[in-house]
């Protein structure tokens, strides 16, 4: 790739950012050095093949994972390494990017502490650093709203202020929240590059293996007797094109970003036809605990906490900042965790 | 699922055949709900409407509410400051018993419900149904932005679980109501319940049960079981008081508005309180 790319030049570049967008849909940058890449971590992940379907043809992608990117489009520029990993710096310093997606954050419950901390925590800071030194002037890190944790005495509608308290019940969310602060700190350090913290809800779909849609296409979820908290879900592609809107210029900040509203977790159930299991609270979490630990469920406890409070945020500033509104109504957006 | 359906739909029977107009009432009562039938709070009115229906028998039949001035009730939003007894909040759901039926237009109230509601089961479902949120002050600007009727008890746990010889002495109020009407420039209206105090006369309060409970009170009661006697009831609306000033002034400045508000309430409640003919009828 273009080693006659100077990450001198990319600051000039960066300014005509628009411009670039135009020409990136060319897909044959010029050679003058126009720094109008877009990096994406985690790319090969389902959230990540669903952004670069989102994105693809109208930005130059530049994929970054250390699992191959099956079904890849034959002009996606993919490199397979770790983001922790010098060679993964080369990527940046050759790669003629203005613009980093950074969802590479993985959460298995099944992975040691450690190994979870070094990926997550470690890769983002070797990633960002790497924006700084070559020039990348945008940055959108993928976070969650599971950052503000659930809790009896949560405000119904939490804002971007609100103290992060996932880790207090929830141990694993450590590196979840760790990320998010750093790049909340990356922020202000860096004002000469736009920092985007996204915080979506849970994000559902046909192709996503994360808890709530693990969790919603169970037969017999189990329910938490005379619970039945209010719960905010994000369609794959809406959460998708909220990190494409984050990218415009001027975009900056730390946003919630929700889908098309709020609903009783019990009528999500009912919608997807579930036949849900009342169990007690106070016998769910010790008896989940043992499942987990046998290997026959693959929730850990904490979990429960989202059948049982709310955790459901405001996303009117987003809203307000870039004009993104979700595409999928809350009925499409339910049943697109089964694919329907 | 079949049988809680039942229960729901025969309860909203009742609650049409007590007072036919509520059909009609919904109807103009303005509230966001989404295809699942619920508002961004969890608010459900069809729930609402089963809920109501034994809070409309206690209050036709039971407590044979008595209701006074609804009509100086202003537009738009409002701050509800009512006192806080009986040790179970029926004093609420009077209040909002009231409005429904019969305040122009209908109103659907919001009360500010304790912290640890939420972490009881069934309780926290009910009360988030019937349109009851937790009382973050984030909440209450929030709904009132929305132009929502907040019921607030500023004695909170204080007034509820206060024993009978304390009966219709305002306890300590809480400021955060008067940074809210100040800061989202809403009206106050202090709101007299009398009759509340006599449904459950607490004679001791057994705190160390109440911490082992975990409940913010443990009285003991006539009924044992704080179970409501047929006291009557009588509620008061007073008239507006509109406030001016920074909702960040000093707590002194605050507590001078809330002293007044504390004030008009405690006399309206005196009035009522000697005006009654009788305890029970």
């Amino acid at each position: 790739m273009a080693a006659r790319a100077k990450a001198k030049g990319e600051g000039g570049a960066a300014a005509s950012a628009r411009d670039d967008r135009r020409e990136a849909s060319a897909a044959e940058a010029p050679g003058a050095g126009a720094a109008d890449g877009v990096a994406i971590t985690g790319i090969s992940g389902n959230l990540g093949r669903a952004l670069a379907k989102v994105l693809h043809g109208r930005e130059r992608l530049v994929g970054i994972d250390r699992r191959p990117f099956r079904g890849k489009p034959k002009d996606l520029e993919m490199h397979e390494v770790d983001i922790r990993r010098n060679k993964a710096e080369g990527v940046f310093r050759k790669g003629r990017l203005k613009a980093l997606i950074h969802m590479g954050i993985m959460h298995d419950p099944r992975m040691s502490t450690e190994d979870h901390h070094s990926f997550n925590v470690l890769g983002t800071t070797r990633v960002l650093d790497y924006c700084v030194r070559h020039g990348v002037r945008k940055v959108v890190v993928l976070s969650s709203a599971n950052v503000y944790g659930p809790s009896p005495d949560n405000s119904n509608f939490l804002t971007e202020d609100s103290p992060l308290m996932a880790s207090q019940r929830f141990s694993e969310m450590r590196d979840l929240i760790a990320v998010d602060m750093y790049a909340q700190s990356f922020f202000y350090r860096h004002p000469e590059i736009e920092t985007v913290v996204l915080r979506p809800v849970h994000v559902v779909g046909a192709a996503i293996k994360n808890a709530p849609s693990n969790y919603l296409r169970l037969p017999r979820p189990w329910a938490l007797m005379g619970f039945d908290p209010m719960v905010q879900l994000i369609h794959v592609e809406d959460a998708c094109r909220a990190m494409a809107a984050a990218l415009a210029p001027g975009v900056r900040g730390v946003y919630n970003v929700v889908g098309p509203g709020e609903v009783p977790l019990s009528a999500i159930l009912r919608e997807l036809g579930r036949d849900p299991v009342p169990v007690p609270h106070v016998i769910a979490r010790p008896l989940l605990r043992r499942l987990f630990d046998l290997h026959l469920s693959g929730f850990p406890p904490p979990e429960l906490d989202y059948l049982q409070w709310g955790c459901t945020v405001d996303g009117s500033r987003f809203v307000k900042d870039t004009g993104y509104a979700p595409r999928h109504t809350l009925k499409e957006t339910i049943h697109s965790v089964v694919g329907e | 699922m079949r049988l809680s359906e039942r229960i729901l739909g025969g309860l909203r029977g009742w609650t049409f055949a007590m007072e036919p107009e509520i059909q009609e009432r919904l109807g103009r009562l303005a509230a966001a709900q989404n295809e699942f039938g619920v508002d961004p709070f969890g608010l459900d009115l069809e729930f609402t409407v089963a809920a109501l229906a034994p809070m409309v028998w206690l209050y036709k039949h039971y407590f044979r509410v008595e209701v006074e001035g609804l009509e100086g009730l202003p537009e738009g939003r409002l701050l509800l400051i009512a006192n806080h007894s009986g040790q179970l909040p029926f004093d609420g759901a009077m209040i909002g018993v009231s409005l429904f039926l019969h305040a122009e237009p209908p109103r659907a109230i919001r009360a500010m419900v304790e912290k640890w509601v939420p972490s009881l089961p069934y309780v926290s479902t009910f009360m988030a149904r019937a349109g009851q949120v937790v009382g973050t002050p984030e909440n209450c600007r929030r709904l009132l932005a929305a132009d929502e009727t907040i019921l607030v008890f500023p004695e909170g746990v204080r007034g509820i679980s206060k024993l009978y010889r304390d009966r219709y002495q305002l306890q300590e109020f809480g400021h955060g109501f008067m940074r809210l009407a100040l800061e989202t420039d809403t009206p106050v209206v202090p709101v007299a319940v009398i009759g509340a105090e006599e449904q459950a006369p607490a004679f001791v309060n057994v705190k160390p049960l109440a911490d082992l409970l975990a409940m913010p009170a443990f009285p003991i009661t006539p009924t044992i079981l704080p179970l409501p006697l047929p006291a009557k009831y009588r509620i008061r609306f007073g008239a507006p008081m509109r406030f001016t000033g920074r909702p960040d002034d000093d707590d002194e400045e605050l507590s001078q508005k809330v002293k007044s508000v504390k004030a008009e309430l405690q006399g309206m409640i005196n009035a009522g309180v000697q005006a009654r003919p009788h305890v029970f009828w």
